[in-house]
C-alpha cells in the first residue's frame, strides 16, 4: 500500500500536529472511544476535557500506540507514531510509577534520552548536560540530585515534563499534569506549556478543572467517548457544548429513535 | 580453619553457594523494585516438576537435566501467569498464586510417584524442596557458573532497557521498546536464578533467597547501579557465611543457613540503613517531636511572663504539665542545658519551679516572631 500513498509531506494530513480519522478504541465489550475524528493544528496549547470516563487517557494512549485500535488512524505530522517518536513527548499521570525507585531526577530526565541512544550506547557526559538543561527549564535545576523519593508531587511532576522536553520533541502530550499539585506549580507548569507553545511546539494536554480552561488554552477538544466539539477555544467554549459533553448518556449514533440529545436538557440541571 | 578452606567439597559448596547469591541478587533487585517478590516463587515452586521431569528423562540423577527440566517447566509457569493476568479478570497476584499451587501440586505428585516406583537411582530427588548442598560436586557447578554468566551478560547488555522498564513501562513502550518481550526475558532470567539455586537451596527456599538480598541493598543504596551490585555482594556474603556456618557445625544443612543469613541481613538493613531504616527514621521522627515541644514549652513559660508582666516570673512545673497534658521535665531540663530556663526555689512546698533566663526571653521572643511572620506571608 506504500507505493499508493504519496509521500508523508503531501498527504493532506501533514498539515496537521495530531490527526486522526475514525480513531475506535474498546475495551472489553464497551467502546471507550469511539469514531474520533480530531485535526490538532501546530502550535497550539490544546486542552482535551470531558466528564470521567469519556477516554481522554484512552485518547492519548491510542495516539501513542499504547492500546490497540479497534478502527480508524492516527497521523502526526503525516506519519505514523512508530515513525516520529523522537518528535513526540509523553508525560504520563505521575501516579503511574513507584516513585520510591532508586535514582536521582537527573537520572530520570536522561532516560528520556534513552531512545534516542538506542539500546547500547550508554549516557554520559552530553547526556547529563541536556538533562540538566531541561530541568533548568522546569526550575528544578537545584533537585538535580535529589532522590525522587524526596521530591514533593509537584517536583516529580516537573521531573516527568523535563524527561519529555529533552527529547526537544515537537508535539507534547501531557496526562492530567495538574492533578494532585499546588497551586503555585500549576501557574509555573501552565506557563512552561505557554512558553513552549510560543516556540511554536503543539501541546495536548488531558485536563479535569473546567474553572481554568478559558484561562489556559487556545485549542479545545470536548471529548465524551466521542468527539463533542472540537476548535478554537471561542467558537467551542460554549454553554451548549459543555452541556453535551457533561450532560449524562451520550449516545453513539444520532440515528432516528435513539436518544440523542436528550443530554441536552438532562444536563442542565447540572 | 586453614584445614576448613583447603576442603574439597567445602570449596565446591563455597563457589556454589557464592554463585546463587550473585544471580539472585542481581536479578533479584529486578523483581523486588517491580513489586513481584511473589514471582520468585512461583517459579521456583515451579520448577519442582521439572526436577522431575528432568530426572525421568535422563533416567538418573543428572544435574544438567534436572536444571534444564527444572527452566522448561518455571518459564512455562511464568507465561501462564502472565496469560491468566492479561486475559481473565485475574490480577497478577492471583495469577501466581494459582500457578504457584498448580505447579508444586504438580511436582509433589511426579516426585512421589517416582519414589513409588522405587530404584536406588531417585535416591536423593526429594533433596530439591529444601537443597543439600554437600552432595554437589565440583562437575555441578559448570552449569551454574554457565547459568551466571548468561544471566549477569544478559543484565549488563540490557541495562537501559531493563532499568526504563523497571521503573515506567509505560513511558519504555512509548520509547519504542518492545516492553513485553523484555519483561518475559527478565522472568526467563529470574527463573534461571531459581535453577541455579535448585540444587544447593531447593526450590522452597530459593524465594528468599531471590528478594531478600535485593530488599537489603534497597535499603543503602540511592542507584539502580548501586542497588544491584550491593545486592550481589550481599548475595555472595549470605551465600559464603551459610556455607561456612554448615561446614564449622556438621549436621546443619546448607541451604537454610544461607537463606538465614540472607534474612538477616535484609533484617538487619531494614532497622539500620540511615535513610531508609526504621530506628533512624523512628529515631528522626522523635527527636523532631521532641524539640518542637521545646520549643513550645519555652512559648508557654514566655506567654505566663507576659501575662504577668514580670519577665523573671516564676512559672510552677505543675502548671506547665497541666497546660501541656504531659510530663515536661524532660524538655524543661533541656532548655536548661541550653540556658534558656533555670529552676529555681520558690514556694518548695508547691513543687519545682522555672524562670526564664535573659538567653531564653530572646529565644522566646524571636520564635514568637518569626511565627507572627510565618503566619502573615500564609494569609
Amino acid at each position: 500500500m506504500a507505493a499508493m500513498d504519496p509521500p508523508a509531506e503531501e498527504r493532506p494530513s501533514a498539515r496537521w500536529a495530531l490527526h486522526t480519522e475514525d480513531l475506535t478504541v474498546s475495551y472489553g465489550d464497551r467502546p471507550a472511544l469511539w469514531d474520533i475524528d480530531l485535526n490538532i493544528p501546530p502550535g497550539v496549547l490544546a486542552g482535551v476535557i470531558g466528564p470521567n470516563g469519556a477516554g481522554k487517557s484512552t485518547l492519548l494512549k491510542a495516539v501513542l500506540g499504547l492500546v490497540p485500535l479497534s478502527a480508524g488512524h492516527v497521523r502526526l505530522f503525516g506519519r505514523r507514531y512508530r515513525e516520529q517518536r523522537q518528535r513526540v513527548g509523553y508525560v504520563p499521570q505521575r501516579s503511574s510509577v513507584d516513585w520510591d525507585f532508586p535514582t536521582t531526577a537527573v537520572d530520570v530526565v536522561t532516560m528520556g534520552l534513552y531512545g534516542q541512544l538506542g539500546w547500547l550506547r550508554w549516557p554520559g557526559r552530553r547526556e547529563r548536560d541536556q538533562a540538566l538543561r531541561a530541568l533548568e527549564e522546569v526550575g528544578m535545576e537545584t533537585l538535580a540530585d535529589r532522590q525522587i523519593s524526596e521530591l514533593s508531587g509537584g517536583q516529580q511532576q516537573r521531573v516527568f515534563i523535563a524527561r519529555a522536553l529533552v527529547q526537544q520533541p515537537d508535539i507534547l502530550l501531557l496526562d492530567e499534569p495538574m492533578a494532585g499539585v499546588d497551586a503555585t506549580t500549576e501557574r509555573s507548569i501552565i506557563e512552561i506549556l505557554g512558553r513552549l507553545r510560543d516556540e511554536g511546539r503543539t501541546i495536548i494536554l488531558v485536563h479535569h478543572d473546567l474553572q481554568t480552561v478559558q484561562r489556559y488554552f487556545d485549542w479545545l477538544v470536548f471529548l465524551n467517548v466521542r468527539v463533542i466539539a472540537a476548535g478554537p477555544i471561542d467558537s467551542v467554549y460554549t454553554a451548549r457544548n459543555l452541556r453535551r459533553a457533561y450532560g449524562g448518556q451520550v449516545a453513539l449514533l444520532d440515528e432516528g429513535g435513539r436518544p440523542t440529545e436528550a443530554s441536552d436538557d438532562a444536563g442542565a440541571a447540572d | 580453619m586453614p584445614a576448613l578452606l583447603t576442603d574439597y567439597t567445602l570449596q565446591t559448596v563455597l563457589l556454589g553457594a557464592v554463585l546463587i547469591g550473585v544471580i539472585s541478587g542481581v536479578l533479584g533487585s529486578f523483581a523486588v523494585l517491580r513489586r513481584q517478590s511473589l514471582l520468585g516463587d512461583t517459579l521456583s515452586h515451579a520448577a519442582l516438576p521439572g526436577v522431575c521431569i528432568g530426572f525421568m528423562v535422563a533416567g538418573a540423577r543428572d544435574l544438567g537435566s534436572i536444571m534444564g527440566g527444572a527452566l522448561v517447566t518455571a518459564v512455562a509457569a511464568a507465561l501462564m501467569t502472565v496469560a491468566i493476568t492479561r486475559h481473565t479478570r485475574l490480577k497478577m497476584d492471583a495469577g501466581l498464586a494459582a500457578t504457584l499451587s498448580l505447579g508444586f501440586a504438580l511436582g509433589v505428585v511426579l516426585l512421589t510417584w517416582i519414589q513409588s516406583r522405587g530404584g536406588a537411582a531417585q535416591a536423593g530427588l526429594d533433596s530439591f524442596l529444601f537443597g543439600q548442598a554437600a552432595a554437589t560436586t565440583r562437575a555441578d557447578l559448570y552449569p551454574m557458573l554457565g547459568l551466571v554468566g548468561i544471566s549477569l551478560l544478559g543484565v549488563v547488555v540490557l541495562w537501559k532497557p531493563l532499568k526504563l522498564m523497571t521503573f515506567d513501562p509505560t513511558f519504555a513502550a512509548v520509547a519504542g521498546l518492545p516492553v513485553h518481550r523484555l519483561e518475559a526475558l527478565l522472568t526467563a532470567m529470574i527463573a534461571l536464578a531459581v535453577v541455579t539455586g535448585l540444587q544447593m537451596v531447593g526450590v522452597v527456599l530459593m524465594t528468599a533467597m531471590v528478594i531478600a538480598p535485593g530488599a537489603a541493598a534497597r535499603q543503602w543504596c540511592g542507584s539502580l547501579l548501586g542497588m544491584v551490585v550491593l545486592s550481589a555482594v550481599l548475595g555472595a556474603v549470605a551465600g559464603a557465611v551459610g556455607g561456612l556456618a554448615s561446614a564449622l557445625a556438621p549436621g546443619l544443612s546448607t541451604g537454610p543457613l544461607i537463606v538465614l543469613t540472607a534474612t538477616l541481613i535484609a533484617l538487619i538493613s531494614l532497622l539500620v540503613a540511615p535513610h531508609r531504616g526504621l530506628i533512624p527514621q523512628w529515631y528522626r521522627q522523635r527527636r523532631r517531636r521532641q524539640s518542637t515541644s521545646t520549643d513550645r514549652i519555652l512559648g508557654t513559660l514566655y506567654e505566663l511572663a507576659r501575662e504577668h508582666d514580670d519577665w523573671r516570673y516564676r512559672v510552677e512545673q505543675g502548671a506547665v504539665d497541666a497546660y501541656h497534658g504531659m510530663v515536661t521535665e524532660p524538655q524543661l531540663v533541656a532548655l536548661a542545658e541550653r540556658g534558656l530556663v533555670t529552676p529555681v526555689d520558690h514556694l518548695p512546698d508547691e513543687g519545682p519551679h522555672w524562670q526564664l533566663t535573659e538567653a531564653g526571653v530572646d529565644h522566646a521572643a524571636a520564635r514568637e516572631a518569626r511565627q507572627r511572620g510565618r503566619r502573615r506571608s500564609r494569609s
